[in-house]
């Protein structure tokens, strides 16, 4: 069902953990749909220096997780804006259909830490993190894929 | 080297037993004859077919007339249901059924609402008990059957056959039972149940897949469910899966041969395998009836920690189990059994089966329990969920 590479890092997930001083926190998804993820990043002068996450939820949902942190890291915020789920899914080697929506969360729970970030600064919200996921299953229009 | 696998899903299926097989392998090869035909080739398979039917029937207290083979435990559910739907739809077309049968009772159901029936669902007790007084509240005088499994795939809750289907017969109603997974786990007698249908299926009882067997009591006529050929006294058309029924009657006669001092020992190592996990791992829920359940049955839920991420980490270290988690069934929701048993959608997501068999030793518990041990505390070390509730213990 999963690659080789999703195994991998499910198995040996990197950066998994809290940041006791974090300035951008995400939190999205939640425990009725069986998925939570929660990211943890320090950013000093716009450039993301650490990152951890703690994930509730599947195989696919730990691994995303994992492989998306490694994916900011040491990046600067702008860069960090522009990660989508197709390329944390890429990196991954794909997964399977229904496990899609686990990618997706990734992307979001970034966006929502990144998000937080700028609310803790005071600066304005770029436009492109506004529609994103707020970690509301009852009123999700990403995920209803019931 | 092969990695060692330590079978803890024999609820799912079973492997045949060596004398099983050997009962099987000579009508593949030497006896190919078709039962139906006249001469000795296929009087030879024919016979087969008859001590099989003998020996199911034996094991369950049933006339070998009343036995009837089906391809799977599946389209025994569906004939017993659909049959007897076709068959007394003009006295009624109201069924019971509860909310926690198998999804070949519940689907088969669910089909014929489509068709103008109505169905009622009766709901378990937090335990997965259904309650015979819940039964008779739910009876109307359109209801034309009754259908209440006999033990839970999932949560392993045995129910009392006999008393729900007495209140089924005082109104006059047909009664059918899910017995697939109860059928070479616990001991019972059909005549003794009184129920007018049942069904089984061989490869939950080292038995090979693709046979079952639809128990119908004499004088009870759900419609045909295969129109075809004489076979199956007329009554499910199609040649006969000859090794299958073969290996089905041998599987049976082994399963029945001390099966209340087999059950009684599975039992105890059941229960030591709960009290392991529950000894060595907090904040586990057992679900299902502490006592009125299947011997070999175990089913937990971790809080939080998510079901699939357990299974995959236990496939790892070689353990094959099962979960009712959503995210192993390919929807968004938990089990319909741990949901109907009152369990939140964030306790049922993080379920864990495991059920024994005849061939599972104390080591290889042991070895599931300390594995257990390791992956539930990493798996809860990387939960959002377990951080917080962490937070609230402080």
């Amino acid at each position: 069902m999963y690659t080789e590479k999703v195994m991998e890092e499910f198995s040996n997930p990197k950066n998994v953990g809290e940041i006791p001083d974090a300035n951008a926190i995400g939190e999205v998804g939640n425990a009725v749909c069986g998925d939570i993820m929660k990211i943890y990043m320090k950013i000093e002068n716009d450039v993301i220096v650490d990152v951890k996450f703690k994930t509730f939820g599947c195989g696919a949902a730990i691994a995303t997780s994992s492989m998306a942190t490694q994916m900011v890291i040491g990046k600067t915020v702008d860069e960090a804006l522009k990660l989508t789920n197709k390329q944390v899914l890429d990196e991954l080697g794909g997964l399977p259909p229904q496990k899609i929506h686990c990618s997706v969360l990734a992307e979001e729970a970034i966006a929502a830490a990144l998000k937080n970030y700028f609310e803790n600064e005071g600066r304005e919200v770029p436009d492109s993190l506004k529609n994103k996921c707020t970690g509301n299953c009852e009123s999700c229009h990403i995920h209803d894929a019931k | 080297m092969k990695k060692k696998i330590y079978y803890f899903d024999h609820a799912a299926t079973t492997p045949v037993k060596p004398e099983v097989l050997a009962e099987m392998i000579p009508y593949f090869t030497a006896h190919y004859g078709n039962p139906s035909s006249i001469y000795s080739l296929g009087r030879d398979t024919k016979e087969a077919i008859n001590t099989a039917r003998e020996r199911v029937a034996k094991g369950i207290g049933a006339k070998p007339n009343e036995i009837y083979f089906t391809g799977c435990g599946t389209e025994a559910d569906n004939w017993a249901i659909k049959g007897v739907a076709g068959a007394y739809k003009d006295k009624g077309r109201h069924i019971i059924t509860s909310a926690i049968e198998h999804h070949a009772v519940l689907h088969t159901c669910a089909s014929l609402e489509k068709e103008g029936f109505e169905i009622t669902y009766v709901n378990p007790d937090s335990e997965g008990i259904i309650h015979p007084e819940d039964v008779e509240k739910a009876i109307r005088p359109d209801t034309i059957l009754i259908s209440i499994m006999f033990a839970n795939n999932e949560i392993g809750t045995v129910q009392d056959i006999a008393s729900l289907c007495k209140i089924a017969h005082k109104h006059d109603i047909l009664f059918h039972t899910d017995a697939v997974q109860a059928t070479g786990a616990i001991y019972y007698n059909v005549k003794d149940l009184d129920v007018d249908m049942l069904s089984m299926s061989a490869h939950k009882l080292y038995g090979p897949k693709g046979i079952g067997a639809l128990y119908i009591k004499n004088g009870v006529r759900p419609d045909v469910f295969m129109d075809g050929g004489a076979q199956e006294r007329h009554r499910r058309g199609g040649t006969e899966n000859v090794a299958g029924i073969a290996g089905f009657g041998k599987a049976m006669e082994m399963a029945i041969d001390g099966i209340e001092e087999k059950s009684c020992y599975i039992a105890t190592m059941r229960d030591y395998l709960i009290q392991s996990i529950e000894e060595k791992i907090p904040y586990v829920k057992l679900n299902g009836h502490r006592e009125q359940r299947l011997p070999n049955n175990v089913n937990f839920s971790f809080r939080f920690i998510e079901g699939e991420s357990l299974l995959l980490s236990l496939d790892l270290k070689g353990i094959a189990a099962s979960s009712g988690s959503a995210c192993t069934s390919g929807s968004l929701d938990p089990s319909h059994v741990l949901l109907a048993i009152g369990l939140p959608h964030e306790i049922a997501h993080g379920s864990l089966r495991l059920t024994i068999g005849e061939e599972t030793t104390m080591e290889q518990m042991d070895y599931v329990v300390s594995s257990l041990v390791e992956i539930v505390e990493r798996l809860r070390n990387m939960s959002p969920l377990y951080e917080d509730f962490k937070k609230t213990q402080n």
